[in-house]
């Protein structure tokens, strides 16, 4: 995957937190007392309600849980990329995240995997998280 | 539910890869004023209608709609379930006139659609990188888009691939589902597809657009609409067509995003499919026709699993086993599914039911399925976000 002109996230008041964090290399997420791990941020725990929620760093390392290898440019931004791989990955932690597979051809990415947290260069403050093959 | 409405008139203007001339508004009304013709009833007799978001109508579309055809309503309501807005629409039309809110409901659904302009010649000059039309400031637009989960062909080639991970199931039953579809669509005059068949080495030579997804198992974008009038037991036995009951119906939604679903492989349909049967005091096995939505062939898979015309994990086998077509043992989507008949935007998921209840009223001509009382319709929309599923028959 060359290097993509991406479109850039519009942080909100919400998401502010987790946006800024982007910037010095952390990936935050929320965790609840009853043990629930959350992305993206919301006001409550899915599982229990709780609305006492704790901003915690993701370890960075997780698992392929589904991909594709876009063949096609989804959108014109990715128009340059060639194809690229969009995957879920489920963090150590338990939640799923939308990402992009870097660093590795399309083809060597297979469910299961291991992936490691990576970021993107920082574009208006924002370093966007990416995954790419776990080294040994 | 069971009995308290019925679906009474049937309007469609069939997909077209172009409808130059027309609006959205524009098929939207004439599908309306044909479902009404066709119901035996004036413009004047519709106290209800339901629609979906209309691209341009930022908001109150159902009034911009009821204008548009120059009549009024006591009811009237957005459906906005994606592909899943068309049988959504059915079971709150027979609702509203069960809760005494209006007597005949119109139910429209349709897309215009342009020729494709060409892109503009890549000048080589990159663009700034804010200068992205961001959609809107929901999670998505933060979490998914920069990524380019955009558009369905990714999330649904993510669902068949966990699929494939954890149950397994070959291409060549997978493109299998295309092709009845399309041997289905040969039998209708009004598919995009008619008269064009294809075979499973067609599929599987087709472009690879989002691993596993070929070409051929990816619905073709169509302009067109769709529009159903139901009422209530009384005024049905007035009316010259032969009803289509609704007998059972459930609706589930799950996420928005594919990535925050409960489950990939084990969807909402499960939910909405055996409420459905349930209201409906029948079993799948009394089913004679399946006319489930088909964005994709693993659609198809996952619905017939869910629904329970067959086993978790089996479909791959299922479908191997029976015959899809019109004419066959098991059939599915004998208009030729939305993979073969088009899918005029909402109005795509509408043709499930129109289908249906042609099939049910013996109006469906050459593809006509002989002495069919039950039929299964699942509408979905999203990414296996929102399912609504209903039974419908021929005796109340």
């Amino acid at each position: 995957m060359t290097a993509i002109d991406r479109p850039v996230p519009r942080p909100s008041e919400h998401s502010a937190a987790f946006w800024a964090a982007t910037a010095e290399g952390r990936f935050v997420i929320q965790t609840c007392a009853c043990g629930k791990a959350i992305f993206y941020p919301r006001v409550n725990c899915p599982a229990c309600g709780s609305t006492e929620l704790t901003d915690v760093d993701a370890g960075g390392g997780g698992s392929v849980f589904t991909y594709t290898v876009a063949r096609r440019p989804t959108h014109r931004s990715f128009a340059e990329a060639g194809p690229y791989v969009i995957a879920i990955v489920e963090l150590d932690e338990g939640p799923h995240v939308t990402t992009n597979i870097v660093d590795c051809e399309p083809d060597e990415v297979e469910i299961g995997m291991r992936v490691e947290l990576t970021f993107a260069d920082e574009v208006d403050g924002i370093a966007l998280p990416l995954f790419r093959p776990a080294s040994a | 539910m069971r009995g308290r409405g019925a679906i009474v008139g049937v309007g469609e203007v069939a997909p077209q890869r172009n409808t130059e001339g027309e609006t959205t508004l524009s098929l939207m009304a004439k599908s309306g004023l044909m479902a009404i013709e066709d119901a035996g009833l004036q413009l004047d007799d519709i106290d209800g209608m339901l629609v979906h978001p209309i691209g341009g109508v930022s908001m109150l579309t159902p009034s911009t709609v009821l204008e548009f055809m120059g009549t009024t309503a006591s009811f009237a309501e957005v459906v906005d379930l994606g592909g899943a807005s068309g049988a959504g629409m059915i079971w709150r039309a027979v609702a509203a006139i069960e809760a005494g809110m209006c007597k005949a409901c119109v139910c429209i659904t349709g897309a215009s659609r342009r020729k494709r302009t060409p892109r503009p010649a890549a000048d080589g000059k990159k663009k700034a990188s804010t200068g992205w039309n961001i959609p809107d400031r929901s999670p998505f637009a933060e979490f998914e888009f920069p990524y380019g989960n955009i558009g369905a062909n990714v999330g649904y080639a993510m669902i068949a691939n966990r699929y494939l991970h954890e149950y397994g199931a070959t291409p060549e039953q997978l493109a299998k589902v295309a092709v009845h579809q399309r041997d289905n669509a040969c039998a209708n005059p009004d598919a995009i597809f008619h008269g064009q068949p294809i075979t499973v080495d067609d599929v599987l030579d087709s472009p690879m657009v989002a691993d596993p997804l070929h070409l051929l198992e990816i619905v073709m974008p169509a302009g067109g609409a769709a529009a159903l009038v139901v009422v209530g037991p009384e005024l049905a036995a007035t009316l010259p067509q032969e009803p289509a009951w609704l007998l059972g119906a459930g609706e589930q939604i799950t996420h928005k995003t594919l990535t925050y679903a409960p489950s990939l492989t084990d969807t909402a349909i499960q939910a909405s499919a055996s409420r459905a049967f349930e209201q409906a005091g029948l079993p799948p096995e009394r089913v004679g026709l399946a006319s489930v939505y088909d964005c994709y062939t693993i659609t198809v898979l996952l619905t017939l699993e869910d629904s329970g015309f067959c086993a978790k994990g089996t479909g791959g086998r299922f479908i191997d086993d029976h015959d899809l077509r019109w004419n066959g043992d098991f059939p599915v989507n004998t208009h030729g599914g939305q993979l073969s008949f088009g899918q005029p935007g909402i109005a795509g998921g509408m043709s499930h039911v129109t289908e249906a209840v042609r099939q049910i009223q013996g109006r469906a001509g050459e593809r006509q399925i002989p002495d069919l009382d039950i039929a299964f319709v699942n509408g979905n929309g999203g990414i296996l976000s929102e399912q609504v599923s209903l039974v419908l028959g021929a005796e109340r």
